[in-house]
């Protein structure tokens, strides 16, 4: 008899332990995850569809729905892609299987990755375990959401301006942006192609770890991948002896941080200096002011052309018309929601002949300016830190009539993001009866030193990752 | 006032690499429609592309060829519009950061040698192929349906766009064979006109001779052989003139070329501007191609037919030279020549009797070419013609051939030759009154009494003296 598996609590690594001495089998962990999944996910909706996967003996894990599966239906939350079964495994969705994780299913998004609350999925939103009248955050809510909610230990997402980061922390879990080029995008659904990167969402930072070094590494099939540096290390140790920590004036003091928010973040960094930390002040001032107008330029931009594909000829649903150009048209306006014909026509008019200098060009040049700036600030810091969200979770329809709210959710998130550099998000404690997130923000290829930080803070902040109206 | 044509060419080379531009499937003609497709070249969600590097390098090959500059920093960029033969929506291109640019081609010509430059050659994939059913034949207008074949889709495709530096619809064709031939002789393109694995638009303009400016042009499209290409230029040409000699002005259009009745319709005008929004491909990085690798590339190079053409004009007429170094065939009349046989015998024999016989040049034996070359009036004809056509056999020898001796006896042939005179009494005439292209038909009917065993110089003398 299998020992019971508290699946709220159980971490990936404890799993993997106890499949390692053969306290549970295979099958009988799986089992219990379906059973949380049968029990909660009702009524949170972060899956699309579940899959009994009998492959692989290792821990389970569920996949955001951007994460092409072969033979398991792939829709990146969007109608335009319903019915759309892959023939093929994206790179990360073959390593896990390779490692031998049975896939739990596949797990809601905003359409195409498009959105910070996973209101904008075709398929009705997910919400939030702590409090299911509101938001997981987006774009990944589902996998943030599943993974707090015990439906699954570990999960992977995508993010391209915070959709990793940002659910991780409404949600109170760990979810590590990668360093750009890490992890190969081969198989996900394109966004935008020069921002979008998965990484792992878990209950530690270990178990982060642990999934961050499964995925990633050079891959032939995506040109822009490299080798990791370094090998992963599973971070240990409970001191933060001569790590430098930068705090962003800019990304601590932005408008829109809610009190609460920012508190919290306090007492981390204050803990993390008593851990040994040298924390200093820094500035970001050109990454902050011109991030976003920055990424709402180029992520539309590449995400204008990424989703002309999707056309109604090869796959996904097709709406008939009178000539090719007519079918198009219908297969588009029906199978699109309003974020992604916003951001199409957003990006199509930015890439246009007598504004691209002005738009898109422009941006590529802020965007150097904003690299530049960070590499700057690595030369005096190991790791920056600031809020994940400016805000806690905030209520399901909150923000939905208004874009610019809504965009105001990734603030903090984007400037990294543009610089390609890792963040990790850690819970650093409650606003509101709500989780707070801790962004730690690392230089190129800097995750071992997240790994270390986020392992270390988290260690000693014991933030209690199980919502309270699930504590007994 | 007498006119100028101003002619700038655009030419895609399809690249015969083993695999595709961006994915690995296999690239040829033949295979079941559909069948050479994978998830990149079928722009399934989240397929990436790959460059492929042999494609790379046969561009800067021929770059290198075409006299070009090659970027030690190159880019691909996508090209965006919808269309059914583009399934991601755009085509990834190369936009202001190609591997060739600034080259130039000699082109030999008969007032010297003409430069033509070239703007540019980039590396990009090809559309996949579309058949239209119903409707007007092949046109998507009014097509009841159409049907596509993504096999072609992704192949890698060189473009090349030439300055507007050419002159005259036959220096385009002069231009365009040695390209040809260039091409074939890199091994990295069959480029065949009638395969589609060489395409040619021409932009066409006029202008007073003389004036440097530059007037509207219209675009050719769909010739599909060089003498289409020289046809379909001349016509605007001239149609263009007229435009403007009866006082008006000629339109930017596009038309396409009817080989069947040799005349241009245009294409439907497109209502709108094309903006292709151009962006830089987020999913490859920048190529930097080493100056080891355009190094070795050079070191590769063959001697180039343009050059080719130059060195035989010092034996031959510039007609000749064009002809052997276009058709492949100038190294075979080298060593023939230099095996003793008369130069411009040889040079007809080659690119006619031999070309004719459909004998594989690269196989055949250049001494015995030569003594076949030497024998040539002395044989039987027909005793020529199937040595001819035997030599590429592989133990060609040429001496049973030479063994047959023509019959050169005149007291044998003059009864033949007056029984054919006295036969044709109005040809006879006619010859007497100066048509004196007759004189293949009184050859000819001796060579067909005799079987082909009159020596054809000698019966020509005969029939000389004999109507002199």
């Amino acid at each position: 008899m299998g020992a019971v598996v508290d699946t709220l609590r159980l971490t990936a690594e404890d799993a993997k332990g106890l499949l390692e001495r053969g306290e549970v089998s295979g099958a009988e962990l799986r089992e219990a995850y379906r059973g949380a999944i049968a029990e909660r996910d009702g009524e949170l909706h972060c899956f699309l569809r579940t899959v009994d996967d009998a492959g692989g003996g290792g821990v389970p894990i569920a996949l955001k729905d951007v994460i092409s599966t072969k033979g398991v239906e792939t829709t990146a939350g969007s109608k335009i892609l319903s019915g759309y079964v892959p023939v093929f495994d994206s790179t990360v969705a073959a390593r896990v299987k390779a490692a031998g994780l049975p896939l739990l299913g596949k797990t809601n998004t905003d359409e195409f990755a498009m959105g910070s609350s996973t209101e904008n999925s075709a398929f009705g939103p997910t919400r939030n375990p702590w409090d299911p009248e509101r938001v997981p955050g987006g774009s990944g809510g589902g996998s943030s959401a599943a993974v707090t909610a015990g439906m699954t230990p570990w999960a992977l997402g995508s993010d391209t301006g915070g959709s990793i980061k940002q659910p991780s922390a409404l949600c109170g879990n760990v979810g590590l942006r990668p360093t750009y080029g890490t992890v190969s995008r081969y198989g996900i659904v394109a966004f935008a192609s020069s921002l979008d990167q998965v990484g792992p969402i878990a209950k530690t930072v270990r178990d982060a770890a642990l999934l961050y070094s499964i995925i990633a590494g050079r891959d032939p099939c995506d040109s822009t991948t490299a080798e990791l540096p370094e090998a992963v290390r599973l971070p240990e140790g409970d001191s933060l002896e001569g790590v430098r920590i930068g705090v962003p004036k800019e990304l601590n003091e932005a408008e829109g941080i809610e009190p609460g928010v920012a508190e919290a973040v306090g007492r981390a960094l204050a803990l993390a200096e008593e851990l040994g930390a040298d924390v200093a002040e820094c500035s970001l001032p050109r990454s902050v002011r011109y991030g976003m107008p920055c990424y709402y330029l180029i992520a539309p931009a590449e995400a204008s052309s990424n989703l002309a594909r999707y056309d109604g000829v090869r796959y996904g649903p097709r709406t008939d018309g009178a000539s090719y150009q007519e079918m198009v048209d219908r297969t588009r306006d029906d199978g699109f929601g309003d974020e992604p014909k916003r951001r199409i026509m957003l990006g199509t008019y930015a890439l246009s002949a007598g504004y691209y200098d002005a738009f898109y060009g422009q941006a590529q040049r802020v965007r150097t300016l904003i690299i530049r700036e960070h590499r700057e600030a690595f030369e005096r810091f190991d790791v920056l830190a600031c809020p994940t969200s400016p805000t806690v979770a905030f209520r399901i329809g909150e923000r939905a009539a208004d874009p610019l709210a809504m965009y105001a959710s990734d603030l903090l998130t984007i400037p990294s993001c543009l610089a390609g550099l890792p963040g990790l998000s850690i819970p650093c404690g409650l606003s509101e009866g709500l989780p707070v997130g801790l962004q730690l923000i690392g230089p190129q290829f800097g995750e071992n030193m997240l790994f270390r930080a986020g392992h270390v803070l988290e260690t000693a902040l014991a933030f209690d990752t199980v919502p309270v109206r699930w504590r007994s | 006032m007498t006119w100028e044509p101003v002619i700038g060419l655009e030419i895609h080379v399809q690249l015969k690499t083993r695999t595709k531009m961006f994915c690995r499937c296999p690239v040829g003609f033949g295979a079941r429609e559909n069948t050479q497709t994978c998830p990149v070249c079928l722009a399934f969600p989240g397929a990436l592309p790959v460059i492929n590097r042999a494609a790379v390098e046969w561009t800067i090959l021929l770059g290198l060829a075409l006299g070009c500059d090659i970027a030690g920093h190159a880019v691909f960029s996508r090209k965006n519009y919808f269309y059914y033969d583009n399934p991601k929506g755009y085509q990834i291109s190369q936009y202001d950061l190609p591997f060739c640019t600034n080259g130039k081609v000699l082109v030999p010509s008969d007032a010297g040698e003409r430069e033509i430059g070239i703007v540019r050659a980039h590396l990009e994939e090809d559309a996949a192929k579309t058949v239209h059913v119903g409707g007007r034949a092949g046109r998507s207008q009014g097509a009841d349906y159409s049907l596509v074949d993504f096999n072609r889709g992704g192949t890698p495709l060189v473009e090349i766009v030439t300055a507007p530096d050419i002159r005259a619809a036959e220096d385009a064709k002069r231009f365009l064979q040695l390209l040809r031939q260039t091409i074939v002789e890199l091994g990295i393109s069959d480029a065949e006109m009638e395969k589609g694995t060489l395409r040619v638009d021409a932009n066409v303009s006029v202008r007073p001779a003389g004036s440097g400016e530059l007037r509207t042009r219209t675009e050719i499209k769909n010739m599909n052989s060089f003498n289409y290409i020289a046809r379909g230029i001349e016509a605007e040409v001239e149609r263009q003139i007229a435009v403007w000699e009866s006082g008006g002005a000629v339109q930017q259009e596009t038309f396409d070329f009817d080989a069947a009745s040799g005349t241009l319709s245009p294409r439907r005008a497109k209502e709108e501007a094309d903006d292709y929004r151009y962006f830089p491909e987020p999913d490859l990085v920048p190529v930097e191609p080493s100056s080891e690798l355009v190094e070795r590339l050079r070191s590769e190079l063959p001697e180039l037919p343009a050059e080719r053409i130059r060195r035989l004009e010092r034996e031959l007429d510039l007609e000749r030279a064009t002809v052997l170094v276009a058709g492949g065939l100038d190294r075979l009349w080298e060593e023939t020549f230099a095996a003793g046989a008369e130069k411009v015998a040889a040079a007809n024999v080659i690119a006619n009797n031999l070309v004719g016989a459909g004998v594989d040049p690269g196989s055949v034996p250049a001494a015995e070419l030569a003594k076949l070359v030497e024998a040539r009036d002395r044989i039987p004809r027909a005793a020529f013609d199937e040595a001819i056509a035997s030599l590429g056999d592989s133990d060609f020898s040429a001496d049973p051939y030479l063994a047959q001796e023509a019959v050169s006896d005149t007291a044998a042939l003059e009864p033949i030759v007056e029984a054919i005179l006295a036969a044709n009494p109005g040809q006879v005439t006619a010859f007497r009154n100066g048509k004196e292209g007759l004189l293949g038909f009184f050859v000819g009917q001796v060579m067909k009494e005799t079987q082909g065993k009159a020596n054809p110089r000698v019966v020509s003398e005969l029939v000389r003296s004999k109507l002199a």
